[in-house]
């Protein structure tokens, strides 16, 4: 089940230092959002702080609200790890586990849940992510030979079938394609149009080609000044904010005109 | 100040050799070279001092438990009762040190504070130098009477198991105890070879296993264990070298005998090292020869276990 994230009046701190300055913003259901701007604007930073993951930083915290539909994600008898499960995230490096099968890596996360897996039931989740993540085709002949055999493409579809395979009802991703060849980005792209279907999608990326492929809502983040903090500048449909932006700033980026 | 001409063709370089190159390469090709000497000489100094004895002996080196070796014509020796102490007691120590040492590591590297990590893994480090002759007296003096009761209680409660059938040791310095003390001074190589791998786990695994809803436990076991395991083996071999190889400590915690016994209760297992540096002041005749073939047997056991370490450890590395 998608869920819709609202977040209100949310600053994220690394140690005495503002990183993200009082980020409001509603993120749609069954939809993609994609968060553009330059680099260190803060735009990572404030997507892991929708599954708390920018917690495994020493020294990082949010203030603010970030509501998964009726769920106070930050409420203090909110467990991380099962915003975590709700909220899955996929990073711009494919990680998955090198000592592991593809099989076991499909598996690892909905293992955590569920230990007493079927063997029958845990062959359709495999079949059902790999499939879900356009990668069933090329994998289903060598399910448990290590996942770091694949391409770099692949990976990434595999790290995208694990988190889909722990059911969430968010996926964050941050870069997904940034250290993919084109054929292999255009593939994350396919199956991002097809994930939106069943999920909330959130995605930072630096393509700007990507965000208007692929989102429906687009959020532009800038810094107001070097060492100042990230903020967000504006949000919109994505249409919109690559034709007529209503901030110079944020026409000035789209057509590469920067600061 | 001369204005610089249109410029010549240099001669070729010639190919001249530096003096300091020449020297340093010298030098380190010297070092590279006098260990091998070393290691040979060591093997050819075992093998040469301890034929006169292997030659003379009437028992079955390998298998028999007897030593009548500080004799002038025909010693009987074995050193299967000694090989078998030492591995059991070494096998005792990488048995309780490991666990230990990898809860350590986990502990310093994910769970304490950072404060508290830098000044645990140097208390660890600590413990590396400690001498031996110190384990040896800790052991005797200290700990050997702490487990006198508990001895008894595990003969009481757990006879029936083998290993630990009564009556007890009434000293504890029994081959568990030497086991234990080996067990503290193997524990800070095989911490610090842990620590070092959990340090370098890649932060995508750890992040892909906490974003889909993994616990800290959880975390470590799906991306710290599986990427650690060679380190944690490795290390552990190379503690177990050092567990064979110990002598003063073992020397001054366990009695001399030649016995071979599961039970870790009573006295009567000896060591390699331990036996050699209890009978060398004694020996006569035969008996020093026989002493340096069995040196000569630790010396390939400890060799066979460091390089099965290596072998465990390079093969990890090409896996990840």
């Amino acid at each position: 089940m998608a869920k819709r994230i609202d977040v209100s009046g949310l600053h994220v701190y690394y140690g005495d230092f503002l990183a993200v300055e009082d980020v409001s913003m509603t993120i749609e259901p069954r939809s993609v959002t994609a968060f553009i701007g330059s680099s260190g604007c803060g735009k990572s930073t404030f997507l892991r702080t929708l599954n708390r993951m920018h917690e495994v930083t020493p020294g990082a915290r949010a203030e603010g609200k970030v509501l998964l539909d009726d769920m106070d994600i930050y409420a203090p008898d909110v467990d991380p790890v099962l915003v975590r499960s709700e909220v899955g995230m996929v990073f711009q490096k494919a990680n998955p586990f090198p000592t592991m099968s593809i099989y076991d890596n499909v598996l690892a996360g909905a293992r955590l849940n569920n230990r007493r897996m079927s063997r029958s039931a845990a062959d359709d989740l495999v079949e059902e992510s790999l499939r879900g993540a356009n990668l069933w085709e090329e994998v289903k002949d060598r399910l448990n030979k290590p996942g770091s055999g694949l391409s770099g493409g692949q990976q990434q579809r595999l790290c995208i079938a694990r988190a889909t395979a722990v059911r969430p009802s968010v996926l964050l991703m941050d870069e997904p394609c940034s250290a993919l060849d084109p054929i292999s980005t255009l593939a994350i792209e396919d199956l991002i149009h097809k994930l939106k279907e069943e999920y909330t999608i959130v995605i930072v990326t630096h393509n700007m080609q990507q965000a208007a492929r692929v989102s429906d809502r687009t959020a532009f983040f800038n810094l107001s000044a070097p060492g100042k903090p990230g903020k967000l500048i504006e949000m919109g449909e994505t249409n919109k904010i690559f034709t007529r932006p209503d901030k110079k700033e944020t026409e000035n980026y789209i057509t590469g005109r920067f600061g | 100040m001369t204005t610089t001409d249109a410029p010549t063709v240099a001669p070729p370089p010639k190919g001249r050799r530096r003096i300091g190159d020449v020297v340093f390469a010298g030098l380190a090709r010297g070092s590279g070279l006098l260990i091998l000497v070393i290691l040979a000489g060591v093997a050819a100094f075992l093998i040469v001092q301890a034929w006169p004895s292997l030659a003379a002996n009437t028992a079955n080196f390998i298998t028999d438990r007897s030593w009548d070796a500080n004799v002038r014509e025909n010693p009987a020796f074995g050193v299967g009762s000694l090989a078998f102490g030492t591995v059991l007691a070494a096998a005792i120590a990488l048995l309780l040190a490991t666990p230990v040492a990898i809860g350590i590591a986990l502990f310093i590297v994910y769970y304490a504070p950072r404060r508290l990590a830098a000044l645990l893994g140097y208390l660890v480090d600590l413990l590396a130098a400690i001498p031996s002759v110190v384990y040896g007296l800790w052991g005797i003096g200290f700990l050997a009477p702490q487990l006198v009761p508990v001895y008894e209680g595990l003969a009481r409660n757990l006879g029936w198991i083998p290993l630990f059938a009564g009556p007890a040791s009434t000293s504890a310095r029994t081959i568990l105890t030497a086991g234990i003390v080996l067990a503290v001074m193997i524990l800070p190589i095989i911490t610090a070879m842990s620590r070092d791998v959990f340090h370098q786990v890649p932060q995508g695994h750890r992040e892909a296993a906490l974003a889909m809803g993994a616990t800290r436990w959880e975390m470590i076991r799906l991306a710290v264990l599986p990427f650690g395991k060679s380190g944690i083996v490795g290390g552990a071999m190379l503690g177990m070298g050092r567990a064979l190889g110990e002598t003063m400590a073992v020397a001054m915690i366990l009695s001399p005998s030649l016995a071979i016994s599961w039970n870790l209760l009573q006295s009567g297992n000896q060591t390699i090292a331990g036996h050699i540096a209890l009978q060398y002041p004694e020996a006569t005749g035969y008996g020093v020869s026989a002493l340096i073939a069995a040196g000569l047997v630790l010396f390939a056991i400890t060799l066979v276990v460091n390089m099965g370490a290596r072998y465990i450890v390079a093969r990890g590395n090409k896996e990840s």
